[in-house]
């Protein structure tokens, strides 16, 4: 270690080469030799680095007084437009963004061009072993002694107390992760009510839908009729029922034995909840038929009875078997015959269920 | 000249150059872009159609066959209605230029009478929706109910701020903000390409006017938060902060380490 604060250059780190039979041995190279910065010899580039940080401290006071002024004296009303409301937040921003660049780039600055810049280095000294353990555990023991733990049984068992309760708020706080869905998610709100067909009714007004308003190309967002009578668990039940109504040329369309009847006349509903992860699949092009999911971009063939054609989802979009009532309304004539959405734990035993 | 290839050396050049690339770049495609619309009126008489036919004949027939019975290259446009040519011809899109995944919107080929009488023609085949009426396109529906009939039926591939989206294969949804409202109508009508029909049975006409009024105000509100960077959300501020915020960041560390002269 030497004392260079009044500039003056290292000699004692002259860089030695090894000689020719010592190949092996390291001599060390020491610290390389000061270099004087500007502001070191010039009195004048001084003053220049000293007046740069007071001006980068008075473009922090500068800043923290556009955050007060704007703060103060831009006063949000009821009725204040959303134009004021942005001028103040970009003002606030930028009086912030000073303040604190300010005081930061000016210390920097000052340290770097104008304190002390001297080399300095710290003697590294081998661990001596058994002497420095026992000097570690005579600190600790000290720790111990001074916070008077073991004369002190009341704060000792009130902290013990504190700490054991601590983690009891997280347990409420997981808790409410739960219950345990059940098979509350392999059933949706379709499933006729006491022998009553339920309708297909328009997002999100909650109009029923006649067949004959589904002209060919057309797309319905769907919603089961009463979700919106619902008072509680709206959302959740949404979340698994909505349906999307679309009508194509009957020919386009090539049900699999068993599922003729799902649809009507070019008709046909399918989830709008993507088996991948549960975006909804909404984007439909009338002319390919193909649905896309907007997340991850799986695309489902309509014309395939919802098949994956690509993308990550790994089976097609449950369909819901629909009919006409005798009012020319569409009406469901079942709950879809699987569960919707994801993958989940218990979801093959639930569909086998479904099936039995 | 002298001057610049001195400086073509300059640490800042390469950035210098990349910046002057993007600005000319941006602003040929602005220029390249720039609305053309026509507006059709809706009266029409047996003398449109008669002039609608003949251009119709030289122009359309080629893809959409005689009597627009529909050919390889194009689809029957009897029934279509007038909506649907004045939606086509009006947003440039036909006559298409090339064939592709998707027609272009591009600078109109014909002009407001020109539209009209094409669409006169194309109604006068068989019925199919009409123009809609200047009532319905006053910007004076309930934005609020509107916004709740985009965010159902259409925000799902034009994006929440009507930014547009991409579809599969090369299709997209196009941005919505400078589509005038008679086209926006049209378009939820007769769905043109790829986008469903959402006829008066699904969305009502006051329903559709609300939507437009929706569209309107948003375009005329702007970005609340500053600058939207085209409005596509994670994607393009994602990108922004991780260029902008890590090279600031960079910067920063430079300078921090770097000795001063």
């Amino acid at each position: 270690m030497g004392n260079h604060s009044d500039g003056s250059p290292n000699h004692s780190g002259t860089v030695a080469t090894a000689g020719q039979n010592e190949v092996e041995k390291f001599q060390d190279p020491g610290i390389p030799p000061h270099r004087l910065r500007l502001a070191d010899t010039d009195p004048k580039a001084a003053k220049r680095a000293e007046r740069q940080v007071a001006l980068l401290f008075g473009s922090s006071v500068v800043g923290t007084l556009i955050f007060l002024v704007a703060y103060f004296a831009i006063d949000l009303g009821d009725d204040t437009s959303i134009a004021t409301i942005r001028l103040q937040n970009a003002l606030l921003g930028i009086g912030t963004a000073f303040a604190m660049l300010g005081i930061g780039t000016g210390i920097v600055h000052w340290a770097k061009a104008l304190m002390p810049d001297h080399e300095v280095s710290e003697e590294r000294h081998a661990i001596r072993t058994e002497e420095d353990r026992l000097a570690a555990v005579r600190i600790v023991d000290d720790i111990v002694e001074e916070t008077g733990i073991k004369r002190r049984p009341l704060i000792r068992n009130t902290l013990l107390g504190a700490v054991a309760l601590a983690p009891l708020p997280a347990l409420a706080v997981f808790g409410d992760l739960g219950p345990r869905p059940d098979n509350t998610l392999a059933h949706t709100m379709w499933a006729p009510q006491d022998g009553k067909l339920k309708r297909l009714t328009r997002d999100p007004d909650g109009t029923p839908i006649k067949a004959s308003d589904v002209t060919i190309g057309s797309a319905f967002h769907v919603i089961p009729e009463g979700l919106n009578e619902l008072h509680e668990g709206k959302l959740n039940e949404k979340a698994k029922a909505v349906v999307l109504l679309m009508r194509l040329n009957p020919e386009s369309l090539n049900p699999s034995p068993g599922r003729e009847n799902w649809g009507y006349n070019g008709i046909v509903a399918y989830s709008k909840i993507c088996t991948h992860v549960g975006c909804p699949v909404a984007l439909y092009e009338q002319q390919t038929h193909h649905l896309l999911c907007p997340c991850h971009q799986s695309t489902f063939d309509l014309t395939q009875e919802c098949k994956v054609i690509f993308g990550p989802a790994s089976r097609p979009l449950p369909q819901l078997p629909i009919a006409v009532d005798s009012e020319g309304y569409l009406v469901a004539t079942s709950d879809f015959n699987e569960p919707v959405g994801p993958s989940y734990w218990e979801r093959d035993e639930h569909e086998r269920n479904r099936n039995a | 000249m002298k001057a610049l290839s001195q400086k073509r050396r300059h640490p800042l050049a390469a950035i210098a150059l990349l910046l002057m690339g993007l600005l000319v770049t941006g602003g040929l495609y602005a220029v390249a872009s720039t609305v053309n619309q026509a507006k059709a009126t809706t009266s029409t008489n047996a003398n449109d159609a008669e002039e609608g036919g003949k251009l119709f004949a030289a122009n359309c027939a080629t893809c959409h066959g005689m009597g627009a019975s529909g050919s390889q290259a194009g689809p029957s446009l009897v029934g279509v209605g007038a909506a649907a040519v004045d939606f086509q011809v009006g947003t440039g899109r036909m006559p298409m230029q090339m064939n592709g995944p998707q027609a272009y919107k591009k600078p109109a080929q014909f002009n407001e009478e020109q539209t009209r009488q094409l669409a006169a023609y194309v109604a006068s085949l068989g019925p199919g929706p009409s123009i809609p009426e200047a009532g319905l396109l006053d910007e004076k529906g309930d934005a609020a109910a509107g916004g709740e009939l985009f965010r159902t039926n259409c925000a799902m591939c034009h994006n929440a701020a009507a930014a547009g989206g991409a579809l599969t294969r090369g299709k997209f949804a196009p941005a919505l903000a400078g589509v005038s409202g008679q086209h926006i109508y049209e378009a939820m009508v007769t769905g043109p390409q790829n986008m469903p029909v959402f006829s008066d049975a699904n969305i009502s006409p006051e329903g559709k006017r609300d939507i437009i009024t929706f569209l309107k105000q948003i375009e005329a509100n702007g970005s609340p938060g500053g600058a939207d960077l085209g409005a596509l959300g994670p994607v393009s501020e994602g990108l922004f902060i991780w260029i902008a915020g890590l090279g600031v960041i960079i910067a920063f560390t430079i300078w921090l380490t770097s000795r001063t002269s």
